[in-house]
C-alpha cells in the first residue's frame, strides 16, 4: 500500500468519484457549527474538529430497533420483528484522529464474549474512514496525554495530511485501499513528500500544550479515587445536565423505550446519561446513584478507572475537549483528572 | 472590571471571616475563554478567587434551592431578580441569603463573538470596555457593547432591586427600550409560519437538558420530562416530543421568567431558547402588569385569583 497525492484543486472530484460506490460525508460548516454532511459542493479543511461527536454515523441519538403490532387480533401480536436494515456503504472523510481512536474503544464496548451489539457493527463495517490529521490542535486537545495523537492512525481506514497544495493519503486498512483505488485524481507519492508530511506530525505533535497525567490514577484503588473528597467539589457547581456525555465520542449508554402510537409500536433506544438520576433508578424506587456526587464522580470513574482496569489500561476518554468546550459551568476534565492523579 | 473585582473579593472576604455566611457564590476564571465558572468560596483566602467579567452568564440564583446553610450571592440584575423569585416561592429563606448586588453593564454573548471571528478563538482579553480576541495568527478587537447578549441589550433591570450591599454605585438603566418589538412583529404572522419557525429553532436540540438545568425557575424534584410512572413523554429526538418539552418548560416559567439568559448560555447548540419564554413573560407583562422578580412583597399573578383579574382574554 503505497501514499498517495492529491491536488487540493481536484478535490471536489475525488469526492465525486467516490460518491459512486460510498454516500459520502465531508465536514462543512453551517452556521457556526461545523459538522459532517452529505453532496456537498465544498469541502470544509479549514476547521478544528466537529461540534458534536460524530458518533452518531454507528450510534444514533435515537434508532428503531424492534417494531411490533399490539392489535390482540394479529397473528404476530407484541412479536418483535427486526428492522431490516442493510447500512449502505458510506465514506467519511476529513474525521479526526481522536474521534476515530473512540470508535475503537467503543468496538471493544460494543462487543464481549457474550454479546455484540449488531447494530453499532452493521454500520462501522459498511463504514470507511478518511482522518485529517490535526494541523492546528485547540488549546483544549490532549490527545497525546490519553494513548492518541493528533495524526494517530489508529481506527483510521486512510490517514490524510494537509500539505497546502496537495494532500497526502496514506492507506492504512484493506478498506482504505479499496476506497483508494476506486478515486479518481490521486498520484502516487515521491519519498520527499512522505517526509514532508512526517515532519507536519511532529509540528502538531509539538503544538499540542495540553497534557494531563494518569499514572497515579493506575496506582490508587478504587475505593481511594472513590472516596476522594473532591467530587464533592465539582458536584456543587455541576448542572448534571448531559452536555458532557452527549457531545462526548465515548460516551455510549442508552434507554430502551417502547413507544406505541395506534396499534403498532416501536422499540427505540436512546442516547442516555449517567448525569440523570433517572439513569440508574430502580423500579423497586431505590436509586444507587441517588445523589449528584455519586453522578458526576461516575462519569469521570468510568473513563479514567474503570475502563482502563476492564481494557488492559486503555484510557475511555480520547482527549477531544469536547466537553471542556460545552460544558456550561467550565468544569474541565483536565482539572478533574488532575485532582483524581494527585 | 477590576473594580468589581476588587469589592466582590473584599465582601466576600469580610463575611466569611466575621462567619456571617457560611459560603459565598461568585465567579472565578474559566479554563477556556469567554467563559467563567461558578465557585464556591468558604475561607477567606478562597475569596481571593473571585472575579468580574463579561462571561458570567450562569444565573449564580440557580444554587440557591433548598440551600440549609447561610449563603452571599454575587449577584447582577437578573439573577438579584431570580433571588427574589426563590424567596416568593419559598425556596429560600431572606435572612439567609446574603446578596452582594453588581450594578450589570450586561454579559458577553460567546456565540456573537464567534459568529463576526468565525474561526477558534483561544484567548479573550477585556480592557477599557473592549474585548480583545486572539487565535492562530490573529488578533481582533471589539467593542463589548458590540457583542452583548440579546437579553442585556433589552434588560431594564440592571441594577439589582434587591440586595444587602452594592459593590459599585448603581449604573444607569437603559431607558425607552421595547424588548418585544421583534415578537409583536412575529405575531402578525400565521399559525403555520410560526410553528416552523419554532420547530427550526429546536432542530439541532439534542435533549440534554442543559437550559432546564441552567434555569433558576426549573428546581422541581422531578421534572416532567422524568416522570416515568406514567411517562408523559417520549425520550427520543422526533420532533413531536422535542417540542413538547420546550413548550412545557416554557410555560412552567410564564410570570417567572427573568429573561436572565442563562438557559441560552448553557445550550451547546446554541438554541436561542428565550423566544419560548419572552412571548410569554410580554404576554404576562401586559395582561397583570407584572414582571418576576422585582419585590418579594408581591405575589405573582399566575399563583393567585382576584375576582377583578382582566379575564377578556381567557376565551
Ligand atoms: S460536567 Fe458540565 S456538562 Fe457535564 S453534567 Fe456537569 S454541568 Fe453538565
Ligand atoms: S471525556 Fe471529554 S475530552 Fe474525553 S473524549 Fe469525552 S468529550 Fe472528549
Ligand atoms: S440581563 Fe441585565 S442584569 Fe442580567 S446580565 Fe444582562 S444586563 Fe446584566
Ligand atoms: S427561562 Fe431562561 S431566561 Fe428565563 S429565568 Fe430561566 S434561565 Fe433565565
Ligand atoms: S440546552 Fe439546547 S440542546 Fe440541550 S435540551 Fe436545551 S435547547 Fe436542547
Amino acid at each position: 500500500m503505497a501514499d498517495m497525492i492529491l491536488k487540493k484543486s481536484a478535490l471536489a472530484d475525488f469526492i465525486k468519484s467516490l460518491s459512486g460506490s460510498y454516500k459520502v460525508f465531508t465536514p462543512s460548516r453551517e452556521g457556526q457549527e461545523v459538522k459532517f454532511a452529505s453532496n456537498q459542493g465544498k469541502v470544509l479543511l479549514d476547521f478544528q474538529n466537529t461540534l458534536l461527536s460524530p458518533k452518531d454515523f454507528f450510534f444514533p441519538q435515537s434508532e428503531r430497533m424492534f417494531e411490533y403490532s399490539t392489535d390482540p387480533a394479529a397473528a404476530d401480536a407484541f412479536i418483535l420483528k427486526d428492522i431490516a436494515t442493510e447500512p449502505e456503504p458510506r465514506l467519511v472523510f476529513g474525521i479526526r484522529p481522536c474521534d476515530a481512536r473512540a470508535f475503537v474503544i467503543l468496538d471493544r464496548i460494543f462487543k464481549n464474549d457474550q454479546y455484540t451489539d449488531s447494530y453499532w457493527f452493521a454500520r462501522r463495517e459498511a463504514t470507511t474512514l478518511i482522518g485529517l490529521g490535526c494541523q492546528n490542535p485547540c488549546p483544549t486537545c490532549f490527545c497525546l496525554s490519553v494513548g492518541g495523537g493528533p495524526f494517530s492512525e489508529e481506527g483510521l481506514d486512510v490517514l490524510a495530511c494537509d500539505l497546502g497544495e496537495t494532500l497526502l493519503f496514506k492507506p492504512l486498512t484493506e478498506k482504505g485501499q479499496q476506497a483508494l483505488d476506486k478515486a479518481e485524481g490521486l498520484a502516487e507519492a515521491d519519498d520527499k513528500t512522505s517526509q514532508e508530511a512526517a515532519r507536519i506530525k511532529e509540528q502538531a505533535e509539538a503544538a499540542i500544550s495540553s497534557r494531563i497525567s494518569t499514572d497515579k490514577i493506575d496506582e490508587k484503588t478504587v475505593m481511594e479515587l472513590y472516596e476522594a473528597p473532591h467530587w464533592e467539589v465539582v458536584q456543587e457547581r455541576c448542572l448534571n445536565c448531559g452536555v458532557c456525555t452527549f457531545v462526548c465520542p465515548t460516551c455510549h449508554c442508552f434507554d430502551i423505550q417502547d413507544e406505541v402510537a395506534g396499534k403498532v409500536g416501536d422499540r427505540i433506544r436512546n442516547w442516555d446519561t449517567c448525569m440523570s438520576w433517572l439513569f440508574t433508578q430502580h423500579g423497586s424506587g431505590h436509586n444507587p446513584r441517588a445523589d449528584k456526587t455519586s453522578r458526576v464522580r461516575q462519569r469521570f470513574m468510568h473513563k479514567f478507572k474503570y475502563i482502563p482496569m476492564k481494557r488492559g489500561g486503555d484510557i475511555g476518554c480520547v482527549g477531544c475537549g469536547r466537553c471542556i468546550m460545552l460544558c456550561p459551568v467550565n468544569i474541565d476534565v483536565r482539572d478533574v483528572v488532575r485532582d483524581m492523579n494527585a | 472590571m477590576e473594580e468589581r473585582t476588587k469589592k466582590i473579593r473584599e465582601i466576600a472576604k469580610r463575611l466569611l471571616s466575621e462567619g456571617r455566611v457560611d459560603v459565598v457564590l461568585g465567579y472565578r476564571a474559566g479554563t477556556v475563554p469567554l467563559k467563567n465558572a461558578p465557585y464556591f468560596a468558604r475561607t477567606p483566602e478562597e475569596a481571593e478567587n473571585f472575579i468580574w467579567d463579561s462571561h458570567g452568564r450562569i444565573n449564580l440564583a440557580n444554587f440557591l434551592p433548598q440551600r440549609q446553610d447561610r449563603v452571599a450571592v454575587v449577584a447582577k440584575g437578573c439573577d438579584a431578580r431570580n433571588i427574589v423569585n426563590h424567596i416568593v416561592e419559598n425556596q429560600i429563606k431572606r435572612d439567609q441569603v446574603y446578596i452582594i448586588g453588581v450594578p450589570c453593564q450586561g454579559m458577553i454573548d460567546p456565540g456573537l463573538v464567534y459568529e463576526r471571528e468565525g474561526r477558534l478563538i483561544e484567548e479573550a482579553i477585556e480592557a477599557d470596555g473592549r474585548l480583545i480576541v486572539k487565535g492562530q495568527g490573529f488578533e481582533t478587537t471589539m467593542e463589548r457593547t458590540e457583542v452583548l447578549r440579546q437579553n442585556c441589550r433589552s434588560c431594564a433591570y440592571r441594577n439589582p432591586p434587591l440586595y444587602d450591599e452594592l459593590v459599585t454605585d448603581p449604573v444607569p438603566e437603559q431607558e425607552g427600550l421595547d424588548p418585544y418589538e421583534d415578537i409583536k412583529e412575529f405575531l402578525t404572522r400565521p399559525n403555520s409560519e410560526r410553528f416552523d419557525y419554532f420547530e427550526k429553532l429546536i432542530e439541532p436540540c439534542i435533549r440534554c437538558y442543559a437550559c432546564r438545568d441552567a434555569c433558576p425557575l426549573c428546581y422541581c424534584a422531578v421534572c416532567f420530562v422524568d416522570e416515568h410512572m406514567p411517562q408523559w413523554l417520549g425520550k427520543s429526538i422526533d420532533p413531536r416530543d422535542k417540542m413538547t418539552f420546550h413548550i412545557l418548560r416554557a410555560f412552567h416559567c410564564a410570570g417567572r421568567c427573568t429573561d436572565c439568559g442563562a438557559c441560552e448560555a448553557a445550550c451547546p447548540m446554541n438554541i436561542k431558547v428565550r423566544q419560548f419564554t419572552r412571548r410569554l413573560e410580554m404576554d404576562v407583562k401586559e395582561l397583570y402588569g407584572y414582571e418576576a422578580g422585582l419585590s418579594p412583597d408581591i405575589q405573582p399573578p399566575l399563583t393567585v385569583y382576584r375576582p377583578d383579574d382582566p379575564q377578556d382574554f381567557i376565551k
